[in-house]
């Protein structure tokens, strides 16, 4: 029989490779990406517009484009999932009823995105009329984010401490009062935890925002013209093998916002938990 | 002052709770009144077993894609799985707590990365590399397999490392008082009390690679054959839907939906499935 301790140092030895290899994996994508695109990337590249369908010139519309229909997502459903997550906490007990809203809460998360784009192509744009515009995009994206508020809003709430509201209460506040006043304002980080993953995944979608928000380079002038995300502008750049240098910059404005949108969601997760704690 | 009083309040709390349901609901029935009606028309059998897709001649057999599906989900479990485990193991068990609070997050913007930089990745790097170092066209199953575990990775690193966390401390003293290595304990004791948690990761995970677009467009070569080996290119059910919805029409349009509708599916009866394990850990713990 192979001596135990032996067995143990290969093993430890090879879940540390493994953990490096992922590591690894992480840094390469970074720094591969903005390796070959920091260099395209400077003021004129992000504040001018594209020319020759995105092979000179820059990506101002599809910035702008990114940033108002990941906002609006959030604006829509935000207060529906933290609403959900309020009403699930506060305002009843475990019940049938929380069950069968968590079960489908849980059901549209496991959703995958193009199910929400078709869904928005037939619902949004089709039979409601909205063509393909802002509005069909960030209501389908809306959809899809809603899950991930809810639960983490209702983790959130959780994590408020029962004295709290014991205290509220004990000076007459009502429900209401003690939910806006105290277990909110407490909860706000790690709901803020949440919406900023919501804007992390809306801002990455593309086969969602094609199907719904169309691929127009335009700026748009109202919530009923169609748009260009940073995603499907830089999916189309290297699908159609139109400029590989534009695709690179495009990528690398892309990830530098996901990054710093993960690091804003870590640092608030820390604060969160560093108040819980202490 | 008071614009709304508590039971309005109350009231209106209770119909947006129910907004996650009715968005659920509008899908579903969308889905499936645009998608059933077709496959009912054409056949269940001319649907799903048949590998001819060729919608400009009316025949739309989807058999070949579903295949193709099953291939790529597969081999991302292949790939995502050992990384995914083995980065929970270490983490959870290995590392203090302050080293793991850095890693963890670290790894999990792996999953914000959004896919068509993945698919990007996997066409300029990967592809090549399969062509000129393996064989084939390099746009292959393989590909696909590989860019997706590493998609999949996080969430499968995840859910281990809270299910390894969520072992009673007393399981692990008592593999100890019994003489045994930290190793021991793990593959012994902490893994096998911690697996239906890790088994709903990992289906969790399938649902993802499954339900995965835009990366597999880029790096699966889309053609619909039935797949031979893993070298070869296929086309996955989302790649179909994703790749002609763009000019469908008529009956073209539906067959795409009834894809969808298939997809849907299989993602339920996987999320059954996770659900499921993630309630008997729950009964363990």
């Amino acid at each position: 029989m192979i001596n135990p301790r032996f067995t143990q140092v290969i093993a430890v030895l090879l879940l540390a490779l493994a953990t490096l290899f992922t590591l690894a994996i992480l840094v390469f994508i970074i720094g591969f990406i903005l390796s070959k695109g920091l260099a395209h990337v400077d003021i004129d590249f992000i504040l001018s517009n594209p020319e020759d369908m995105g092979r000179a010139g820059g990506i101002y519309p599809t910035i702008i484009g990114t940033l108002i229909l990941s906002t609006l997502s959030i604006l829509i459903a935000a207060p529906f999932g933290i609403g959900t997550a309020v009403f699930l906490t506060e305002y009843t007990r475990e019940s049938r009823v929380t069950r069968i809203i968590r079960f489908g809460a849980d059901c549209l998360a496991g959703i995958p995105s193009i199910i929400f784009g078709l869904f928005g192509f037939i619902f949004f744009v089709t039979t409601l009329g909205m063509s393909w515009s802002i509005l069909s995009g960030s209501l389908t994206l809306a959809f899809m984010i809603l899950p991930t508020i809810i639960r983490t809003s209702e983790e959130a709430i959780k994590s408020v401490p029962y004295a709290y509201r014991d205290v509220s209460f004990s000076l007459g506040a009502t429900l209401w009062q003690t939910v806006r006043k105290v277990v909110l304002p407490n909860a706000l980080p790690g709901i803020l935890t949440g919406i900023m993953l919501s804007l992390g995944r809306s801002i990455g979608e593309t086969a969602v925002v094609i199907f719904t928000a169309g691929s127009s380079l335009r700026t748009p002038q109202s919530l009923f013209d169609s748009i260009r995300t940073m995603s499907v502008h830089f999916y189309i750049l290297a699908r159609e093998g139109l400029s590989n240098e534009k695709a690179y910059a495009t990528a690398t404005v892309l990830i530098i916002s996901i990054l710093a949108i993960n690091l804003i969601s870590y640092w608030l997760m820390i604060r969160f938990i560093s108040k819980r704690s202490g | 002052m008071k614009i709304f009083g508590e039971n309005s309040i109350k009231n209106l709390l209770i119909v947006i709770a129910f907004s996650a349901l009715t968005a659920l609901f509008l899908i579903l029935a969308f889905i499936l009144l645009e998608g059933l009606p077709f496959i009912f028309n054409i056949g269940i059998k001319n649907f799903l077993l048949s590998s001819d897709w060729q919608p400009m001649a009316g025949k739309y057999g989807i058999f070949a894609m579903i295949v193709g599906s099953l291939w790529v989900t597969l081999g991302a479990i292949i790939v995502g799985v050992p990384l995914g485990l083995a980065g929970a193991i270490f983490l959870a068990e290995f590392l203090p707590r302050w080293m793991m609070r850095i890693i963890k997050p670290a790894i999990e913007l792996l999953a914000g990365i959004p896919s068509v930089v993945y698919g990007f990745i996997g066409v300029m790097v990967l592809a090549p590399l399969i062509r000129d170092y393996i064989g084939g066209p390099g746009l292959s199953i393989m590909a696909a397999s590989i860019i997706l575990g590493i998609m999949i990775l996080p969430t499968i690193l995840s859910i281990s490392i809270d299910s390894i966390k969520a072992v009673p401390q007393s399981y692990r003293e008592g593999a100890f008082s019994l003489g045994a290595t930290h190793w021991q304990t793990i593959h012994m004791a902490t893994l096998p009390a911690a697996k239906s948690g890790i088994i709903a990761g990992i289906i969790l995970g399938l649902g993802r690679a499954i339900g995965e677009t835009m990366a597999v467009i880029m790096v699966a070569g889309n053609a619909v054959i039935l797949p031979g080996s893993p070298l070869d290119s296929v086309r996955t059910l989302t790649a179909n839907i994703a790749l002609e919805m763009g000019y469908a029409t008529g009956m073209h349009r539906q067959a795409l939906f009834a894809t969808g509708v298939v997809l849907l599916l299989i993602i339920m009866v996987l999320n059954y499935a996770a659900t499921i394990s993630i309630r008997n850990m729950n009964r363990k713990v």
